[in-house]
């Protein structure tokens, strides 16, 4: 008997997530229509690059958490932060999600990047920079024993298929 | 018989359900487009509760959400309306396994007053979401949520209905634009939609408890997640002062990013290491004043706990588990999906999918086996008895094993999902593991820098 997908209150949404090193890239987030995250400076610590590609029109956009420009972004030529950050989306979320979500179309197993026919994007770092700061905020809060019924709906995630 | 009860169809459950679905549907298309079929699934939702105590809210709300007016008292009473439907549905299917299970059940606790929370923000988002529908989900609509989101969680008397919606909207965002997807998970959304709207309602009551002393003995582990929460629930006895065993839950939830998953996620929980010493040495546990819920929590304490001597959570189950008797939920947290009965099983043939039992195949749950636990496929088709929890979704039961016994290669071996609450046991987990954990570290330092500026 096959069960409908519409019917079931535990019916799968989101994929599970794999897990990956985060020193180069601490946050990268599928929302707001882009691929948006933060790339930490290989020279400075306290500096990151604040990156997004958004989905579609593949618009590009790459500034320093205190708003300058990447010196490495020209045009429709990705710097190694847009790089980094596609790379371990890939990772992290795995090519075909990624793929689709960006509307990037390339060979099976090909690199997405090759698949990007940017333009030059508004500049969002601040509202990717809010959203990396209100990620890093979960980690302040505290933990709970309330019972939480809800996440009945919620089973822990299962192996990446 | 167990089997029989598996089998059985609890009468007007299919017709109960038919009229979730009509609603359901109503909200994928959304309350401001409701042409003549969905109006009259609607009606006929209003009809079925003719002669009860909600019949005059729920069909004069039907009525004014048809003819196009949308308030957020008018979506209260649809969502009572479904949520008492599919209370029935869980009466009427826990009923039946209780009963083949011989399990004795407490009636539902009697309500008090909740805590006041600000969900003004919540009603108003879940309002447009409605109207608009889930084919209308985009980008902005889906994360626009987000700030009822964040004041929530600034409230610790919040946090349940923070954490729902968080895991709501995470999907939300991860599915738009909901138009161009090919599947929409409709009874799931309406679910989530309509119990974080109840949540959000002024005077949502509440289940305060009484405190009590005794002895806790784990039968089973289960692991929940979304993106930003991780939690372990422990199933088990408790033996009580007063010579009682009660079949309890114990919750212990810790925030979390999507990027800690798997083993690392037991980090988190770092604030509880008698919880998981308890959880992954099988260690019986005297606790002395928590808070027993009238709904089956047991609201833990670190401080008020100690952990004993192991405790085989198999013998647990064959010994003590028969005669335990149950809590009911609460009212407004009957849902077939919230049910989780605790069983041993054995004497089976395991398969692939499921577990023979003699006349009736039970499938087994493998959307809730956790990569955060050494439990797989391969061992439950290796097995010989199973401490699992029986679960109800889409027309047809289930069981999520907790623990198993089990033959490979030739010698016996006894595998529980809470086995790695202390750090994976096996070399490859532990591995990946120690990668993984190093992201807290990295996140954490992050933080330091960046959020205190
Ligand atoms: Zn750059």
């Amino acid at each position: 008997m096959s069960i409908p997908y519409e019917r079931r209150s535990s019916a799968p949404v989101i994929e599970p997530v794999r897990s990956r090193k985060l020193a180069k890239v601490p946050f990268l987030e599928l929302a707001e229509g882009r691929l948006q995250g933060v790339v930490s400076s290989g020279s400075d610590v306290s500096r990151v690059y604040v990156s997004s590609i958004t989905a579609g029109d593949h618009g590009l956009s790459c500034n320093t958490n205190n708003n300058r420009p990447c010196g490495g972004l020209s045009g429709a030529f990705a710097c190694n932060h847009l790089r980094s950050l596609l790379t371990e989306a890939t990772l992290q979320y795995g090519a075909g999600r990624v793929a689709r979500y960006l509307k990037i179309e390339v060979a099976e197993d090909a690199d997405l990047i090759t698949g990007l026919h940017p333009t030059v994007a508004a500049n969002r770092a601040a509202e990717v920079f809010s959203s990396f700061l209100r990620h890093l905020s979960y980690l302040e809060l505290p933990a709970t024993t309330d019972p939480l019924p809800d996440l009945a709906w919620f089973p822990a995630a299962g192996a990446v298929r | 018989m167990l089997t029989d009860a598996l089998r059985a169809q609890p009468t007007g459950l299919t017709e109960a359900l038919a009229l979730i679905d009509g609603l359901d549907d109503a909200l994928v298309h959304g309350l401001a487009r409701i042409d003549e079929d969905r109006a009259a699934a609607l009606e006929s939702l209003a009809e079925a509760f003719n002669g009860s105590p909600l019949a005059g809210r729920v069909s004069d709300s039907i009525g004014k959400i048809v003819s196009g007016t949308v308030t957020d008292e008018h979506l209260a009473a649809l969502a009572g309306a479904r949520s008492a439907l599919l209370g029935a549905a869980h009466d009427a299917l826990l009923g039946t396994l209780s009963g083949a299970l011989g399990r004795d059940r407490l009636p539902s606790p009697p309500s008090a007053a909740g805590p006041v929370i600000v969900a003004g923000g919540s009603r108003s988002w879940l309002r447009e979401l409605a109207i608009a529908g889930w084919r209308g989900v985009d980008h902005e609509l889906a994360s626009a949520g987000s700030p009822a989101v964040q004041a929530l969680l600034a409230d610790p008397a919040a946090r349940r209905l923070a954490v729902l919606l968080d895991g709501f909207a995470a999907e939300l965002r991860a599915a738009a634009p909901v138009a161009t997807l090919e599947r929409i998970p409709v009874r799931r959304w309406a679910d989530l939609w309509s119990r974080a709207l109840l949540l959000s309602q002024d005077g949502f009551p509440a289940d305060p408890g009484e405190p009590v002393d005794g002895r806790f003995l784990l039968l089973g582990l289960d692991l929940h997640e979304h993106p930003t929460v991780f939690r372990a629930q422990a199933h088990g006895l408790l033996e009580t002062a007063g010579g009682d065993v009660r079949l309890v839950r114990v919750s212990v939830a810790a925030p979390k990013v999507e990027t800690i998953t798997g083993p690392s996620a037991w980090r988190m929980l770092a604030g509880f290491p008698i919880f998981r010493a308890a959880v992954a040495e099988h260690r019986a546990v005297e606790v002395s004043g928590l808070t027993l819920t009238g709904g089956g929590d047991l609201i833990w304490d670190e401080s008020r706990v100690t952990a004993g001597e192991p405790a085989d959570p198999f013998a647990t189950a064959r010994v003590r588990l028969g005669a335990a008797t149950a809590f009911s939920a609460t009212p407004l947290d009957r849902h077939p999906a919230a049910i989780a009965e605790p069983v041993l099983l054995e004497g089976y043939t395991p398969g692939p999918d499921a577990l023979d039992l003699g006349g009736v195949s039970l499938p087994i749950d493998t959307d809730r086996l956790p990569v955060a636990g050494p439990l797989t496929p391969a061992l439950i088709a290796a097995s010989t008895a199973c401490i699992g929890l029986l679960r109800w979704d889409a027309g047809r039961w289930l069981v999520q094993p907790l623990a198993v016994q089990a033959s490979v290669k030739k010698k016996a071996v006894a595998v529980h999902t809470g086995d790695w609450a202390l750090g994976p046991l096996d070399a490859k987990a532990a591995k990946a593991e120690a990668v993984a954990g190093t992201a807290v570290d990295v996140l954490r330092e992050r933080a330091g820098r960046l959020l205190r500026k």
